[in-house]
Formats: structure tokens, C-alpha cells, sequence
């Protein structure tokens, strides 16, 4: 229903516009307080006219929080989550829609179930077999050997450790199976009679069909894999692994008692937000197509 | 070149049996259409044949080789889908060129044979272009070169002409037609449209809930249907069938009594359906013959069909243009005794007895019909 009355689209205005308030302030402080100086950003009331000192903010930001290293750590992480997602995910769905094996429903649904249980649900779990991945073996060659092996073999301060147990859920194989299932039965029975494997199907009818899916998928997974703070927590304790996000919490002023810096800390923000805002804005246009509608 | 042998063939979806034994044989380089209404198991059939579907129990050998367990690239089949399949992304050269790539062709000869393929089908110009951006005529035809390519020794449609509208049904026919005699494989085609069927076929089988009803010439199925359900699924409009017994050597229909030829002798007290077509039905004085009350005329230019009602039963008759017929009206016919046919009421299978009134037995001879 549709209603168009001036008191209704003043109202709606109204909202829209405290909305995007609300969206936008916090980012106009950054970008304000990032550019200004030490006084300026500390002064009361704030003022949200930008000032010069951006590079300067910036680079004092960079070195303080060791962000180049960092910076090639998270996008390492973010890369692998990102691309191991994107064929993890085509390959599992692939396998669910297009293979009929008995166990078809059990391997679904085991698929499926992955969808309730995050990583922050089980994060202790998870973090356990990460850190002594050979306890099962040892076990299964102590039941039938009898011998007990002492071999330590675990996945913290590795990128392995970092990506795997993030790589590993549903939501991508969803994204593609609803993509799949919207493809004619014929289209995969003429590839066949035209003498194409199920391996030759996937690649030369199925990756090039689901592009926007997969360009949908790489930018949320790319801003997902960026934001990760709790698992690399974890997982890191050698600084050379430290991410980004755990920078951030080394750029905040130090507490000296003096005044506080607030500039640096957010110029560096600002430099960390920056390539997930450029991933989203390249991609944004497949982004939103491969998510509504399947282009056939 | 390849004959196939379809021997007592069974398919059945977990419990429910969907085929119940075919056998059938087709010929080397005959065209084949099974024509059967929706459901009774003649996509079915073709699937099978092509490898797309399990065969439950019996065997198809296309060219003397038992194909149950190969996979359908080994069968040497080319498939023509009913909603085309063709793949979306891909160009119609590379369409057509597809299964050359995947057995490894080289590019060269690949390009050449496509273009080859093209000029037969008519999409020279069209080669670069998308699917998307072809008319359904035009993705038909590619659909009908990506299977031709691979020189296939035998060529299965389905259902390929019921998407396009009826007057390129008609010219696409005509091109499925010579295309068949062009390239002489063993062809079968599987439709629900007794027009394509009866212009399309050497050999017709008509099928019906997962049997094989009958199989024979077109011509001959149309003069010799061999069940009530053939009578009735071919010819348009529909042969008029009429629930009737022998009695004195004749069938009585309302208010016609017709004698039977004397070696009819023998079904005396027997329940019958009695079938004649609405174009073989003429117009009688008033008075004789058959009385039925006309109910609506259908125009169909050329002439007419008067749809009546004879003792609560329908009774179609196809009459000439020049006759005037209001509804309501009571009508006369005449129902030549040599264009009837009897079906026995239980079985609905056709009452066949040398001395028969005439009909047309032409080439009767020649067909095995391997009815189940």
C-alpha cells in the first residue's frame, strides 16, 4: 500500500533524514577529528570542519601501531577467507544440488546446521581443536596400537589457524545453491549429452554462470574476513601474526595522563576502514544484483 | 547409423511403475515419433534411450551394442531439448562448437565444422551473437545444430516444437523433415500433437500409461487403430465411439441399425464399441439413419463439425460448408458400414476378422506391430 499524504511524507522524510544522521555523524567525526590537530580535536565544543593535519595524523598512526605489517597480515587472512569461501562454498553447493547420493540430506543438513552455530558460539570448541590437532589421532593409534605418541601439532600463530575455522560455514553454499537451483535440469542433461563430466560441467557452465554470485559473495566475505577480531584474538600470539584490528586497540592514546591524541587513533581507523570501503565500492554494483536477482 | 532395439524395458520411480515392458524396434535411418498424451512415459522412453534416466529392468541396444551402462557420451546420441538448454553464456558458435571442445577438436577444424553446421541450420549471421538474442526459432535451430555436429548415429527430440508458435511449428516441421533426410540418422521424436506426429513420422508409436498401444504406419493407425484409445487420441475432431452389442448380425446406434459383414457372425450378444470418424459420417434423407440433435456447429472454413447428441452420447460429424444446421435441430446420418469400427467394450482392443468391411490395408503387411 502506497499513501501519499503531505503529513505522511513529511514523517517519512523525517525519519530518513535522523537515519542517515545517525549512520553518518560518527563517520563525519573521523574524518573531522583525523585531520585535525592534537588541540583541535580535543577542543569543546568538537567541530566537524576538517583541518590539514591528515598526513601528519596518519603517518604517526602507521608507525605507532606497526599498521604495515599488519596490514599485510589482514589482507593475507582476508584473501584466504575470501577465496577459500568463494570454492568452498560453489564446490559444496555443487555437490548438494546436482549429486543425488543416499546420504544427500544428511550432508545437507550438516551444511545446514553450520548456519546456527557461528564461530562466537563455538569459539571454545573450535579453539580446542586448533590448538592440539593431533589429540584424535593419538588417540586412534592408541585404541589399535597401544603406542602413545607425544607429537604436538596445532594451528595457533599460523594463517592456517586464522582462516580455516572461518572458511568452514554455510552461508556462501546457500548463497549458491539458491542460485543453482534456478537453472533448468536440461541445462545440465545437454551438457552431459554433449559428452561433459560433472568437473567440466562445474567449471565451464556453472562458475561462469553464478559471476555475479561470486562477485556478490567475494565483497561480504572480503568486509567479514577484514572485521574479524575475536578469533585472531585468539589464535595470535606472536606479534608478527597480528591483524589490524587488533592494532586498533594499540592506537589508542596512551594513558600517560596526558592529553590524549584522539587524532592519530583515528586517522588510523580511517587507514584500516579504507580497503573494505574500496572492495565494497568496486564491487557494490554486483553486490547488490547477485544477491536480488539471478541473471540468467 | 544404428538400429535400436528396445527390449521388454521397464522403469519404475520407488514403487510406482511408470514403464511397463516396451519393445520396440527402430530401424537404421527411420524417423520414429512416439505420440502419446502427458504422463504415459514416452519422454520417459527417450530419456532412456539417450542415458538420462536408469533403466530399471530390460535392455536398449542402439546398433547392436547394450547400452544400460554407458554413460550418454558413449551412446552416440544427440538430444534436442523441449525448452532448448542452451547454455546461456555462451555464443551460439561456441553452443554449436561445445561438444567438439569437449573431445578435444582443434580449434581450427572445430570453427570450420561450426560454420559447416550453421550454414545447414541457417545461423550463419548469428554466430556471434548471445541466446538470449535470438528468436525462439532461431535458439531452436541452434539447439537442433549443437546436436547435429557430432554426427550422432541417432538423433532424440523431445517435445522440440511445442514452445514455438503454431505457424513456425509448421515451417520448423518442414526443416526437421529434411534435415532428417539430409543426414538419414535414426530419429526419434516424441510429441503429444498427432499433427506432428502424423506428418513427421515413418513409423508411429502411440503410447499410453507407460504401454505401447500401438505402432505401425500413420496412414495405418489412422485406418486400423488397434485400441478404442488410439481412435479416440488420433485424428481431429475425435472418432466417434458408441457403446453398442451385436444383435441379429448388426449394431444398433439410436435410432441406425447396421448390418455387419457375415463373418461378424460369430459376435453375436457381444458388447461393443462401435467408433466412425466425424469425416467418414454423411448426411441422410430425413427420416433414415441415425437421428441425433445438433448442439453446436464448429466453423472451420473449409467446411464444418456438427457437434450433436444421440442418446445422451456426443456424435461429431464433419459436413460440407454449403449445409446450413441450427442448434437444436434434429439431424439424419448415414454411417457407411465399410468406415466402422468395432472394439471389444471390456478390453477396448480393435475386433480384427478377415472380411472385414473394406479399409484401407495398404502396407499393412510390412509392419510388426509388438504390442505388450
Amino acid at each position: 500500500m502506497i499513501q501519499r499524504t503531505p503529513f505522511a511524507n513529511a514523517l517519512t522524510y523525517a525519519i530518513m533524514v535522523i537515519g542517515f544522521l545517525l549512520l553518518i555523524g560518527p563517520f563525519l567525526v573521523v574524518i573531522a577529528g583525523a585531520s585535525q590537530t592534537m588541540q583541535q580535536v580535543n577542543a569543546v565544543p568538537f567541530r566537524f570542519v576538517p583541518g590539514d593535519q591528515f598526513l601528519a595524523n596518519a603517518t604517526a598512526a602507521w608507525t605507532r601501531g606497526d599498521l604495515g605489517h599488519a596490514m599485510i597480515n589482514s589482507l593475507i587472512m582476508t584473501l584466504m577467507i575470501t577465496f577459500g569461501k568463494v570454492a568452498l562454498s560453489a564446490c559444496t553447493a555443487f555437490a548438494i544440488v546436482f549429486f543425488r547420493s543416499p546420504l544427500k540430506h544428511l550432508f545437507f543438513w550438516t551444511v545446514f546446521i553450520t548456519l546456527m552455530l557461528p564461530l562466537e558460539v563455538r569459539v571454545v570448541p573450535t579453539y580446542a581443536v586448533a590448538a592440539d590437532m593431533f589429540t584424535p589421532f593419538r588417540l586412534l593409534i592408541q585404541f589399535f596400537t597401544g603406542i602413545e605418541l607425544k607429537i604436538e601439532w596445532n594451528l595457533l600463530n599460523s594463517y592456517a589457524g586464522l582462516t580455516l575455522p572461518l572458511i568452514a560455514t554455510a552461508t556462501g553454499t546457500f548463497l549458491y545453491r539458491q542460485f543453482f537451483m534456478t537453472l533448468p535440469d536440461e541445462l545440465a542433461e545437454a551438457a552431459r549429452m554433449d559428452g561433459s563430466g560433472p568437473v567440466r560441467f562445474f567449471f565451464d557452465m556453472l562458475l561462469p554462470l553464478s559471476r555475479t554470485n561470486i562477485l556478490a559473495l567475494t565483497t561480504i566475505m572480503f568486509v567479514y574476513g577484514w572485521n574479524q577480531y575475536l578469533w585472531p584474538l585468539l589464535m595470535v600470539t606472536d606479534p608478527s601474526y597480528q591483524t589490524v584490528m587488533m592494532k586498533l586497540r594499540m592506537l589508542l592514546p596512551p594513558e600517560d595522563g596526558g592529553t590524549p591524541d584522539w587524532n592519530v587513533t583515528l586517522a588510523g581507523s580511517l587507514l584500516i576502514m579504507l580497503p573494505p570501503v574500496l572492495v565494497v565500492a568496486v564491487l557494490q554494483r554486483w553486490f547488490v544484483r547477485g544477491l536480488v536477482s539471478s541473471e540468467k | 547409423m544404428a538400429q535400436i532395439d528396445i527390449r521388454a524395458v521397464r522403469k519404475s520411480y520407488g514403487k510406482t511403475q511408470t514403464l511397463h515392458g516396451v519393445d520396440l524396434i527402430f530401424p537404421t535411418g527411420e524417423f520414429v515419433v512416439i505420440l502419446g498424451p502427458s504422463g504415459c512415459g514416452k519422454s520417459t522412453l527417450l530419456r532412456m534411450i539417450a542415458g538420462l534416466e536408469e533403466i530399471t529392468a530390460g535392455e536398449i541396444a542402439i546398433g547392436g551394442t547394450v547400452v544400460n551402462k554407458l554413460e550418454p557420451r558413449e551412446r552416440g546420441c544427440a538430444m534436442v531439448f523441449q525448452n532448448y538448454a542452451l547454455y546461456p553464456h555462451m555464443s551460439v558458435a561456441d553452443n554449436i562448437g561445445y561438444a567438439l571442445k569437449v573431445s578435444g577438436v582443434p580449434k581450427a577444424e572445430r570453427r570450420r565444422r561450426v560454420e559447416e553446421t550453421a550454414a545447414i541450420v541457417g545461423l550463419t549471421d548469428y554466430l556471434d551473437r548471445r541466446p538470449a538474442a535470438l528468436s525462439g526459432g532461431q535458439r531452436q535451430r541452434v539447439a537442433m545444430g549443437r546436436a547435429m555436429i557430432r554426427e550422432p548415429k541417432v538423433f532424440l527430440f523431445d517435445e522440440p516444437l511445442s514452445n514455438l508458435d503454431a505457424k513456425l511449428r509448421v515451417s520448423m516441421r518442414a526443416e526437421i523433415r529434411k534435415l532428417h533426410q539430409r543426414l538419414n540418422a535414426t530419429s526419434v521424436f516424441v510429441t503429444h500433437d498427432q499433427v506432428e506426429a502424423m506428418t513427421l513420422a515413418d513409423r508411429l508409436v502411440v503410447m499410453n500409461k507407460g504401454r505401447v498401444e500401438q505402432v505401425g504406419q500413420p496412414l495405418d493407425i489412422y485406418h486400423r487403430p488397434a485400441s478404442t484409445f488410439v481412435a479416440a487420441f488420433i485424428g481431429s475432431p475425435a472418432m466417434n465411439l458408441i457403446d453398442s452389442r451385436v444383435e441379429g448380425g448388426a449394431v444398433r446406434l439410436g435410432s441406425a441399425v447396421i448390418p455387419l459383414a457375415p463373418a461378424f457372425a460369430g459376435l453375436e450378444g457381444r458388447t461393443v464399441t462401435v467408433g466412425i470418424r466425424p469425416e467418414q459420417v454423411r448426411l441422410a434423407a430425413p427420416g433414415t439413419g441415425l437421428v441425433a440433435i445438433a448442439d453446436f456447429v464448429e466453423e472451420l472454413g473449409a467446411g464444418r463439425v456438427v457437434h450433436a447428441v444421440m442418446e445422451g452420447q456426443p456424435f461429431a460429424a464433419a459436413i460440407g460448408a454449403e449445409v446450413r444446421i441450427a442448434p437444436g435441430q434434429p439431424i439424419a446420418f448415414d454411417l457407411p458400414a465399410e468406415h466402422l469400427h468395432l472394439f471389444d467394450r471390456e478390453t477396448g482392443r480393435r475386433i480384427e476378422i478377415d472380411g472385414e468391411p473394406a479399409q484401407s490395408r495398404a502396407a499393412a503387411a510390412t509392419l510388426a506391430p509388438a504390442l505388450s
